[in-house]
């Protein structure tokens, strides 16, 4: 059997351009290759629970409701409708973490792959992010389900969620290609990173509203923690039924776009040396 | 245009190749001091040389047989030709599409079926959906696995899970075959349906890169060989004439000029 429609390839280490030039091109040849790690990493997560693919739904769901309980009686948060509140900021916080945790630990002992034949090396990282967008959009059923029992109005502003998605997603990519980079070279951070995510889950707005917190320290988490304002920018759309403002946009954009930038030349540039680390 | 005979057209070309690993010469047993050292540029390096300034040109069709001790520097090579490792110098030129037989089933998830793995095994090596797709049928004919397609990798055995990695990495003629050691690959009546099929691509025209330390194969399928020692390439020819060197002095440091 011959693959005759494809052009002659041929290889040679002389000839390339700048890595993060070539890297995007081969993605793109290999996209079919992160179609099938996204199926692989869906598919074999609850392949072998009974419920399967729900879980992904029920997950979430019971997160919010452990945590409604506890929050709505130990701290009163003066939140219309605090699980809808929860639920929102968890979807948020569950992709950013997971995705993350994900792209860390498949470049750190995902290496045997890399060692052993030639895949670009993004690959990974790129197949998490479409694995987080898989359970993200699974998990806005039970949000919507939530919002509609809870008689949260949904609006029309929801046509307007694929955006703070896209800066939710970039925004982790970047986080991931950086850090796994560094784990390459000192797979310790991967458990730091599981300590930094805590104490990052609690810096943000997730299970309590910004307004609890003190002006200053709202200043400071908002020009500090990118996540902050990532957090705010989704629930815009779906929680408070508004559109954000183009001050409460462009901050986010622009961060996003500099640390992908920067995630991406730094994760090419040390590509090359994966196959002997790792 | 003129026709080259397909002889002489290069497969692989080598230019004075170069590998280096580089290891922390000191255990830094915690971050911190690791990161004090880091900063203060006292991390210090063991460079290892694994390929020092190795060239070679192998052409369309041959079998080419790479022969070395253990840590002689022969699963490098194959990986800078595979493109898994970039030399940290010198120059690697490869024609066409090259399969390598280092890993057979390579990313295979006991928890998915046969067909789930084919779709995503053959996405590691390259392949598109669709040519998957075309072909699916004839890679499980030939695994021998058709009624076996949809039950989960982990009721396979060893020897069925071996046949569908050869099957789907095998399944498209390439333009250089590297098989590292002789393929262990189900029972003997299967294995021998392997051979019969790297042959057949080298008739077609299939370069074969073929490592192993039996001089006793090497001779009997190669054409030509070359020998490493050392990470040096200490001698290319007839594959009877390196296996006979090789047997003299099989620790030879390069007799080649610097």
């Amino acid at each position: 059997m011959e693959r005759t429609h494809l052009p002659p390839q041929v290889y040679d280490s002389s000839k390339r351009g700048p890595l993060a030039i070539s890297e995007l091109r081969e993605l793109f040849r290999y996209r079919d290759l992160i179609y099938q790690l996204v199926k692989r990493d869906v598919l074999t997560r609850y392949k072998r629970s009974v419920l399967g693919v729900a879980w992904t739904m029920l997950n979430p769901l019971g997160m919010m409701v452990v945590l409604t309980l506890a929050f709505s009686k130990i701290f009163r948060f003066d939140v219309p409708n605090y699980p809808a509140f929860i639920l929102s900021g968890l979807l948020v916080w569950n992709f950013f973490s997971q995705t993350t945790s994900a792209a860390i630990n498949a470049q750190v002992w995902g290496g045997g792959l890399f060692k052993r034949i030639y895949i670009p090396r993004a690959a990974f990282a790129i197949s998490s992010m479409g694995t987080g967008l898989v359970n993200l959009v699974m998990a806005l059923v039970p949000l919507l389900l939530i919002m509609l029992v809870t008689g949260t109005p949904i609006r029309w502003t929801i046509v307007f969620l694929p955006v703070p998605v896209a800066i939710l997603v970039l925004f982790s990519l970047g986080v991931g290609l950086l850090l796994s980079t560094v784990a390459v070279f000192f797979p310790d951070v991967a458990e730091m990173y599981q300590i930094l995510l805590s104490a990052w889950l609690y810096l943000t707005p997730i299970i309590y509203p910004s307004s609890v917190l003190p002006e200053q320290m709202r200043f400071w988490l908002e020009l500090l923690n990118p996540m902050y304002r990532i957090v705010t920018l989704f629930r815009l759309p779906i929680y408070d039924g508004r559109l954000p403002t183009w001050g409460e946009l462009w901050p986010s954009l622009l961060t996003t776009l500099m640390l992908l930038g920067l995630g991406w030349y730094f994760f090419t540039k040390k590509s090359d040396e994966f196959a002997y680390r790792a | 245009m003129i026709s080259v005979p397909l002889s002489s057209r290069v497969a692989i070309q080598l230019e004075n190749i170069s590998v280096s690993y580089r290891t922390p010469k000191e255990n830094y047993t915690t971050f911190k001091e690791y990161a004090i050292r880091f900063l203060q540029g006292r991390v210090k390096h063991n460079v290892f040389w694994a390929l020092r300034d190795v060239s070679l040109t192998i052409h369309q069709g041959e079998i080419f047989g790479l022969i070395g001790r253990n840590g002689a520097g022969k699963s490098t090579l194959l990986k800078v030709v595979a493109r898994v490792l970039r030399p940290t110098s010198g120059r690697v030129v490869v024609t066409g599409l090259v399969a390598p037989l280092l890993e057979i089933g390579a990313g295979f998830h006991f928890d998915l079926t046969g067909r789930e793995n084919v779709y995503l095994n053959g996405a590691l090596l390259g392949y598109s959906r669709q040519e998957i797709n075309r072909n699916f049928d004839e890679m499980i004919a030939f695994a021998e696995l058709q009624d076996f397609v949809d039950a989960p990798l982990r009721t396979y055995s060893s020897g069925m899970v071996a046949r569908l990695g050869f099957a789907v990495a095998t399944h498209f003629r390439p333009n250089v075959l590297i098989v590292d050691e002789i393929l262990g690959v189900g029972d003997e009546v299967f294995q021998n349906k392997c051979v019969a099929r790297i042959m057949r691509f080298a008739q077609q025209g299939t370069t074969i890169f073929l490592v192993s330390h039996s001089s006793a194969l090497i001779q009997s399928t190669c054409t030509r060989a070359a020998w490493l020692s050392h990470g040096h390439l200490v001698g290319v020819g007839g594959a009877a004439e390196i296996v006979a060197q090789y047997h003299e002095n099989p620790d030879a440091r390069a007799a080649l000029p610097e």
